[in-house]
């Protein structure tokens, strides 16, 4: 039996955390013995790019020539996820944790009866039935989850892996699922979506603000730095309640949870709901002028200051090293 | 309008989280349970929703007795009526198949629920039932208008939103800002306690996954503070020290 690695894009790329996701099925169907095939579904990248998914380990790239799936049309992308299971023989599909990814899984693992794992932090262990390592409580705990049942989904966060990169390219092949209208029955009217900026959950490195800069006009500091370290924006809640931040940077318990190299967190206080979104960081520097702010806790440096003042100076640091 | 509000019970997001039992159990000890902060989103909505358009909306838990005061609050906030079902919910293909079971006999135009529950953060349960009813289903769901039979909604991606239009029934996983929490007033909390709640036994008890122990983060170093005035030797400690530039 083999994997099947479910793959999206964004802005005419393949996403960072679905080539992820391509070398963690390629590494599992190694560890089993067995094979790790992709499937691109639509049109959004160009076809030159497919072969290049190989250089993340797999031989095979199956892919759905349709323009009606340039769109995540949930009901239909869970109709071709579960057949070219079925037409390859696959009994794991593995794919990125993502809003399309967490919807379309969703629906493969009914369809399927597949044991399905979210927010999965490593490679499972096989030696003893199928289990893996998923972050649960919101970035507070890890639990340890058996998967039962023959078929199984293992929605990655971000680096559960890190991936090798080859020069090796994939074999394209044509998929033609059966699709029927009922399958397209909810339509997209209209899409508002950033373009030519890192999209947040994929981001190596966040720069975030919160109440703490006091008003929505005062967030050149922070894209001054974001952009000067190529990194994306990101907010805390009440910022994006009050409508200084769209709701898409909103990062915390209830918005987006990160898993970056470098977080940077300015006049953020550090809430339990916030540190909960950020607790898989690998580096958090927090910038606050309140030395008693619950964040400095949680963090690797600390600076105590005036974020006005101090952020400036970071970002000349960040372009002077380039 | 006929409204299914299905809630989870969790702790309070505010609570440090420890287990017992060779760490193969939560620690209720201390811990304050509550809606589930997306749910407690979509069950503010339904009840917009029915005060709108009239109907009824229903509140679900699957949960042991100890969820009951959990769902009370729910029928304080506005739910009509409630449905537990009396087992623990142990996993997410479990819980849908329970919510399935329920909803094919009765027939609602929306079954609302949040986006993931805040303990295990799956996200999976709306798109289990939509595909066990052979329904149309959502997430994450940050806007919801319905106009006759149509359901109008934005639904939240990386960078962005895009729009939707579907016709009713659905099920769809809902999170901010599709409606704003509703605080439960007295004669709410006076009246939830005469409002029905209904406990039905499981229909299967089939799990395809066992959680087995939990683990905790590894403690995080002390935190290295850098002086105001010197504050772009950060850089320099973030490339050679931390080596995440």
């Amino acid at each position: 039996m083999s994997v099947l690695v479910f793959i999206e894009s964004a802005d005419g790329e393949f996403r960072g955390t679905s080539l992820e996701a391509v070398a963690y099925g390629a590494a599992l169907a190694k560890a089993q013995g067995s094979n790790a095939t992709a499937l691109v579904l639509g049109n959004t990248v160009d076809a030159s790019k497919l072969p290049n998914v190989g250089n993340y380990g797999v031989s095979k790239v199956l892919h759905v020539n349709d323009d009606r799936l340039d769109n995540g049309i949930i009901q239909a992308y869970a109709q071709v996820v579960a057949q070219a299971m079925e037409k390859e023989g696959a009994n794991t599909l593995v794919l990125a944790k993502s809003s399309l990814g967490d919807a379309v899984s969703a629906r493969v693992a009914a369809k399927m009866k597949a044991a399905l794992a979210s927010n999965v932090t490593e490679l499972p262990d096989l030696n003893a039935g199928f289990t893996v390592k998923r972050s649960v409580y919101t970035g507070k705990a890890f639990q340890i989850t058996e998967l039962k049942s023959e078929n199984k989904i293992l929605a990655l966060k971000k680096n559960a892996i890190t991936p090798e990169v080859t020069d090796a390219t994939a074999e394209v092949e044509a998929f033609s699922p059966s699709l029927s209208d009922a399958d397209f029955g909810v339509s997209i009217t209209k899409t508002d979506k950033i373009t030519g900026e890192i999209l947040l959950p994929e981001a190596d490195l966040v720069v975030s603000g919160g109440r703490g800069l006091k008003a929505a006009e005062n967030w050149g500091i922070i894209e001054d730095l974001a952009k000067a370290l190529n990194a994306a924006t990101g907010c805390s809640k009440p910022v994006s309640d009050m409508d200084w931040r769209p709701h898409h940077e909103h990062v915390g318990q209830t918005g987006v949870k990160v898993s970056p190299q470098l977080y940077v967190a300015v006049g953020i206080s550090g809430a339990i709901q916030h540190l909960a979104g950020v607790s898989s960081s690998k580096c958090i520097v927090v910038i606050n002028k309140d030395p008693e702010a619950p964040f400095f806790k949680a963090a690797d440096y600390g600076i105590v200051g005036d974020a006005f003042e101090i952020l400036p100076k970071i970002t000349e640091a960040v372009k002077a090293l380039k | 309008m006929k409204i299914l509000v299905c809630i989870t019970h969790v702790p309070d997001t505010t609570s440090k989280i420890t287990f017992s039992e060779n760490n193969t159990k939560l620690n209720k000890d201390g811990l304050q349970f509550v809606i589930g902060p997306y749910d407690d989103y979509a069950l503010a909505r339904a009840v917009e929703i029915k005060d709108a358009l009239g109907g009824t909306v229903t509140a679900l838990n699957v949960g042991l007795a100890e969820t009951e005061a959990t769902i009370r609050k729910a029928l304080a906030i506005g739910a009509d009526d409630a449905i537990r079902i009396n087992a623990e919910p142990t996993d997410a293909y479990f819980v849908a198949s329970q919510i399935a079971a329920i909803a094919q006999k009765e027939n609602y135009d929306l079954i609302l629920m949040g986006r993931e529950s805040s303990d295990y953060n799956g996200g999976q349960v709306h798109g289990m039932v939509g595909e066990m009813l052979g329904i149309p289903s959502l997430s994450p769901v940050m806007k919801l208008d319905i106009e006759g039979n149509t359901a109008k909604m934005a639904r939240e991606i990386e960078g962005g939103k895009e729009y939707l239009e579907a016709s009713l029934p659905l099920v769809l996983g809902c999170q901010e800002p599709i409606a704003e929490w509703k605080i439960p007033n007295m004669r709410g909390i006076m009246s939830a306690r005469k409002k029905p709640l209904q406990v039905v036994e499981p229909s299967s008890d089939e799990t395809l996954t066992i959680g087995q122990n939990y683990e905790m983060p590894a403690p995080k170093g002390a935190c290295k503070m850098i002086d105001a005035d010197n504050a772009a030797s950060l850089v320099e400690l973030l490339r050679s020290e931390a080596k995440v530039l």
